[in-house]
């Protein structure tokens, strides 16, 4: 699995560092970036899942 | 205070969202609206126009809508800003940036506030945050009833915002008083408020000259010394934008800790559900934020607009409710039931696009630890029925007397 943070879209509410901080970072200034150039190992996979289900921005995008 | 312009008969036509019915009623009255409309917008003449537009959707569309809508005014008044100010700050600044400002300036505003609500500098203050719950159920005594929004979830963040700026703690009922003044008295006269915000303003100037001759390691001082396109902040930006982070960060977070101290207080098994599991505290917070959302904001209509069929005129107001946008049931699996351990919540409580709060992370913080604290603390107790629960009017909504029986203590 493959996850990214759409930058344009992101706004900062912290909800994917907080779900899943092995997976994102977010700066000073409110920009979440993927860790790991956004890939996701299997014991992981639902917390990537929950973090884009919790994104009020629609900001995070799963791919394979 | 009640609105002005008395009862609402028709909350499709007629709506006003600072009448004490609308609270009181306001889930029947989303229902209704979204039952009743090919396409839910209410409307009223009231405040000289304003236009109340309901689902998740259009919520969010007005929200990422900067150039049709502007954020200049965000609390709706009787007397619209042209008439108030007939020379306001330029566009797109306004008198209280960021949250009053356009792009582009806007990013440049809130750049400069942002760092320091990061999660690696918020974070750090949970300590302070949990010493000062534990305090003030301390200052409680051993009584049996008390009210937990006047004497527990009003000051925490007052208090939590007075130690950041480093003003003196024991000012914080002049903090209360003026957010008061700004949010709950919009239909007091000119006159009345302005001679409000002198007093308040005289004050601010003594805290913030005495950072310029004694700066330290607080949220004043750096504002004093941060720099907006390359120019220090004027002593006035830096008051204005201290005024804001008052108004912005107390009755909200005050609304948001005892939201969800009224629903575990008149809900046991949710209750007994977070004192046995207290790791369950931050999801259920989080849908506390979604079906309590504390939170309506305003926009301006920038000029002529026709909006999915609504002749929006220039300057009407526009209210954009988050919570009723937490509600659509299109976003949310069982919109209406308030579920603790909801695993899939993108709720909108700290709104959507570039204004998104700037305090979501220290705002998040104190709901969480006020809720573990008073948990902890008070591991059973339910609301004194022999008192009544009040609730605010206006944008921001949360309970303003929240009687509760202390029936159990540790
Ligand atoms: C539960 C508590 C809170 C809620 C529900 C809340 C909600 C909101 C919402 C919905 C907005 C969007 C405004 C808009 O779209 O026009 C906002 C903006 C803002 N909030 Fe909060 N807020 C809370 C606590 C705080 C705290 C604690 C602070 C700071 C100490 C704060 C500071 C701000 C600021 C500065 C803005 C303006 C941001 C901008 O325009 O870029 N808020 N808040
Ligand atoms: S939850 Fe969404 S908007 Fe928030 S920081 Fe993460 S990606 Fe950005």
């Amino acid at each position: 699995m493959q996850i990214r943070v759409d930058a344009e879209k992101c706004q900062g509410h912290s909800r994917c560092y907080a779900l899943a901080p092995e997976l994102f970072d977010i700066d000073d200034y409110g920009n979440a970036h993927e860790l790991n150039d956004g890939v996701v190992p299997p014991e992981l996979e639902v917390r990537a899942r929950l973090a884009q289900a919790n994104c009020p921005e629609f900001a995070i995008i799963i791919g394979d | 205070m009640p609105s002005i312009y008395g009862p609402v008969t028709d909350w499709a036509s007629d709506f006003d969202h600072a009448e004490p019915a609308y609270n009181a009623n306001v889930h029947q009255i989303w229902d209704d609206l979204l039952n009743k409309q090919q396409c839910p917008v209410a409307h009223t003449e009231r405040y000289g126009g304003a236009w109340l537009p309901i689902t998740h959707e259009h919520v969010r569309e007005i929200a990422y809508d900067t150039e049709h809508f502007t954020s200049r005014s965000v609390v709706v008044g009787v007397t619209k800003p042209s008439q108030f100010d007939p020379q306001p700050p330029p566009s797109p600044i306004g008198n209280a940036p960021p949250i009053s400002s356009d792009p582009p300036f806007h990013a440049e505003a809130r750049r400069l506030l942002l760092p320091a609500f990061s999660p690696k500098k918020i974070d750090p203050w949970a300590p302070e945050i949990r010493r000062i719950c534990h305090q003030l159920i301390d200052e409680m005594g051993d009584v049996q009833f008390i009210d937990a929004a006047q004497q527990y979830s009003q000051d925490i963040p007052v208090q939590v915002i007075a130690r950041m700026l480093g003003f003196p703690v024991e000012d914080a009922d002049k903090f209360r008083n003026f957010v008061h003044l700004v949010l709950e008295s919009v239909n007091e006269d000119r006159e009345t408020r302005l001679a409000k915000f002198m007093i308040f303003d005289e004050y601010l100037t003594v805290q913030v000259n005495d950072h310029i001759l004694n700066p330290r390691d607080d949220l004043t001082t750096y504002l004093l010394n941060a720099e907006i396109m390359g120019n220090k902040l004027s002593p006035e930006h830096v008051g204005g934008t201290i005024i804001l982070l008052l108004v912005a960060g107390i009755d909200t977070t005050w609304s948001g800790i005892g939201s969800s101290l009224w629903h575990l207080a008149s809900n046991a098994v949710d209750r007994r559900r977070l004192v046995d599991n207290p790791a369950m505290i931050p999801v259920a917070v989080e849908e506390f934020l979604r079906a309590y959302a504390p939170v309506t904001m305003a926009r301006l209509v920038r000029e002529d607009f026709d909006f999915h069929g609504h002749a929006m005129k220039e300057e009407d107001w526009v209210l954009l409710p988050f919570p009723a946008a937490n509600r659509d049931p299109k976003v949310f699996d069982n919109a209406d039931a308030v579920i603790i351990d909801r695993q899939e919540n993108r709720h909108a409580a700290f709104g959507l696009g570039i204004h998104r709060c700037l305090g979501s992370n220290l705002a998040r913080l104190e709901m969480n630890i006020a809720v573990e604290v008073f948990l902890e603390r008070f591991p059973d107790f339910e609301l004194n029925e022999s008192e009544e629960v009040t609730w605010s009017v206006g944008q921001v909504r949360g309970p303003r007397k929240l009687p509760v029986r202390v029936t159990a203590r540790s």
